[in-house]
């Protein structure tokens, strides 16, 4: 019994603040310059999963496309209360479009096999697309429902969910499996446990071991340390703190259809937004100087 | 489909509810009818519905040469699967070489399922569209008469040009308001043509249980005059300065995402990228900083007011009047100045 979820997070650049110099000649963006952060609305995705689990029983896989670093997001999943956290790197997956990246990632979803729910946040903060999740259902085979709210019903093959449209809401009923995009007013993520924290930070991914052993022991043989991964990783994962670390070719991917040679679009060119002085009139803040703007603008039928 | 196809006609999806067409479908056909003049191609329009044959001749009126239509009970409410068809099926069958959609919520479902299948490139949200050309440097080879889909991007901190030249359709989904609404000329004409899409049993397995829509209490769009209140207002109790200005100009009250956020007034008013974007009469900006992505949603605003304590806020970048000074001295003074003119 339980639902088995799968969750789909991103590690995305703090886009509040951002410069030119975080922007690479090609038009890319140069991630390392930015803070990276959990994106905003996958939390809502992960609660929604996690929500599900512990009403219903099942498992909740944490899954993200990116680099090494993107391992923190899923420590932090897994200290939200993910049983089960996956990092898919490949260099070849670099420059991917949304196409790309939803093709790649329902390859994952298919390695997992066993799933009803696929959740992803509605849209990441850095590109505001909204086409991965509806992309990667498409690639799946099994239909998506946008906008999610909340369940008003789960069966064992069905689910009753409400999405808001933005101007109302509807009640869809879908089959499962099914994939749903997570609004960030469908609840409220939980903090994570302190218990859950102090246990998962020591979580790793095998190539973030490798970077450790590297620091640790520079001039050890590969030999030995190949030996020291193995020991590593296998405690890890007897302690259930190993992150799963996953390359296109264990996703069984098509190459044509990862990376820059998987993306229909490109980028053509990128400006910078710069203010255009072109300068306005200045009203004085008094009595005087507002009365002759509203005189003006009445003048030239602007109001009234 | 990896042969690009340079030669099909400009498509426009035009969205429809409860037998009334979105704002932006119209504004996307009277861009459609500009794209496919300049591309020497027709414009087509792709309505699916229930009873809407009808809604044809807006569409014509508004800059489509083609309209298909596809008259079908399970298409009387949007569900994303059978609507998906459709535009494949079409697609298909009549090889436009770019296929436009409104950013709306069911712009914003639809697109990315239909580009998925097709395997074609997709741009969310434009804000310009352009024919250009695109050289490869690498290859060696120019691509002429591509559409340049020009979007914010990172926050909105950039404008990126996107461009799909190996794949075909070219896809965009265009935020709403950006593009001008034309009035519409009656006179024009155009072809109606019914077309037959079968559906799969996967196609038909979601079902639309319950079904609620609220009429838009806010109308920010078709506002002639809007008084922005922005993080700057400082309070919910402070924001009734705005709703008074307001009242005296007879506007409509806007919001910044800041002061959304803060909690000082509903979503529904939110004037930027990730709200409305607006191009009223008078745009009257209060405490305002003028965050790029506020920007974007108004500064097509045929006159814009400033009033902001801070000389560096770059809101004054947009505006036509600019007032240095605290909004509490200065709005109540302008609602004076309104009420002696008026």
């Amino acid at each position: 019994m339980g639902y088995h979820s799968i969750v789909c997070v991103k590690q995305v650049p703090d886009t509040a603040n951002v410069t030119a110099e975080a922007m690479k000649e090609n038009g890319t963006v140069n991630r390392a310059a930015l803070p990276a952060i959990f994106n905003p609305e996958d939390l809502h995705a992960l609660e929604a999963a996690l929500d599900v689990r512990d009403r219903f029983g099942g498992t909740v896989t944490a899954l993200t496309m990116g680099p090494l670093n993107a391992c923190e997001v899923l420590r932090e999943c897994l200290s939200r209360g993910a049983d089960r956290a996956i990092l898919i790197t490949d260099r070849r997956a670099a420059g991917s479009d949304t196409l790309a990246t939803g093709y790649i990632l329902s390859q994952a979803v298919r390695k997992l096999a066993t799933y009803d729910l696929v959740f992803c946040g509605r849209q990441a903060i850095d590109g505001d697309t909204a086409q991965v999740g509806p992309q990667m259902a498409e690639k799946l085979g099994i239909p998506q429902v946008t906008y999610f709210e909340r369940f008003v019903e789960l069966t064992d093959s069905t689910a009753r969910v409400r999405r808001n449209v933005g101007n109302g809401w509807e009640v869809l009923e879908t089959r499962l499996p099914a994939l749903l995009t997570v609004l960030d007013i469908a609840n409220l993520p939980r903090p994570a446990a302190a218990r859950r924290v102090m246990r998962q930070k020591r979580a790793r991914g095998r190539d973030e071991v490798s970077r450790e052993i590297n620091a640790q022991m520079p001039d050890a043989t590969d030999a030995l340390k190949e030996a020291e991964l193995q020991r590593r990783t296998l405690a890890l994962q007897v302690r259930g703190l190993l992150i799963e670390t996953w390359n296109l070719d264990d996703l069984e991917a098509d190459l044509q259809w990862c990376g820059l040679a998987g993306s229909p679009t490109k980028v053509h060119r990128i400006q910078s937004i710069v203010l255009t002085k072109e300068g306005h009139t200045e009203i004085p803040p008094n009595e005087e100087g507002v009365r002759r703007m509203i005189h003006e603008l009445i003048v030239d039928h602007t109001l009234g | 489909m990896i042969e690009p196809n340079r030669k099909g006609d400009v498509w426009v999806f035009a969205e429809q509810e409860d037998e009334s067409l979105s704002d932006v479908s119209l504004e996307l056909c009277g861009k459609a009818r500009e794209l496919a003049d300049r591309l020497g191609v027709k414009a087509g329009a792709v309505l699916p519905g229930w009873n809407v044959r009808e809604l044809s001749y807006r569409l014509i009126a508004h800059g489509a040469d083609k309209v298909y239509f596809v008259h079908d009970t399970r298409l009387e409410h949007y569900r994303t699967l059978p609507y998906a068809r459709v535009m494949c099926e079409l697609i298909g069958r009549h090889k436009p070489q770019i296929v436009l959609y409104g950013a709306t919520p069911l712009g914003r479902d639809l697109a990315p399922r239909v580009a998925s299948e097709m395997r074609a490139g997709m741009t969310a949200d434009c804000t310009d569209l352009q024919i250009g050309d695109y050289e490869d440097t690498k290859a060696g080879v120019t691509h002429r008469d591509l559409l340049l889909q020009v979007r914010p991007a990172f926050g909105g901190n950039i404008i990126a040009t996107i461009i799909n030249h190996d794949r075909w359709p070219q896809m965009a989904t265009v935020r709403e308001g950006v593009m001008a609404l034309g009035s519409g000329d009656p006179r024009r004409s155009g072809e109606i043509i019914e077309e037959k899409v079968a559906f799969t049993d996967f196609d038909l397995a979601m079902r639309l249980i319950e079904r609620h829509r609220e009429p838009r209490k806010v109308n920010l769009k078709a506002a002639r005059t809007i008084v922005t209140g922005g993080g700057g207002v400082g309070s919910k109790e402070n924001f009734k300065l705005i709703h008074n200005l307001a009242a005296a100009v007879g506007g409509v009250v806007g919001a910044s995402r800041a002061a959304v956020d803060s909690g000082f007034i509903g979503k529904e008013h939110q004037v930027g990228q990730t709200g409305t974007t607006v191009r009223p009469a008078l745009y009257i900006a209060c405490g305002v900083s003028g965050a790029v992505q506020h920007r974007a949603g108004m500064e097509e605003s045929a006159k814009i007011i400033a009033i902001n304590w801070d000389r560096e806020a770059p809101i004054f970048s947009v505006a036509h009047y600019g007032i240095v000074g605290d909004i509490n001295k200065v709005i109540p003074m302008m609602i004076r100045a309104i009420k002696e003119r008026v």
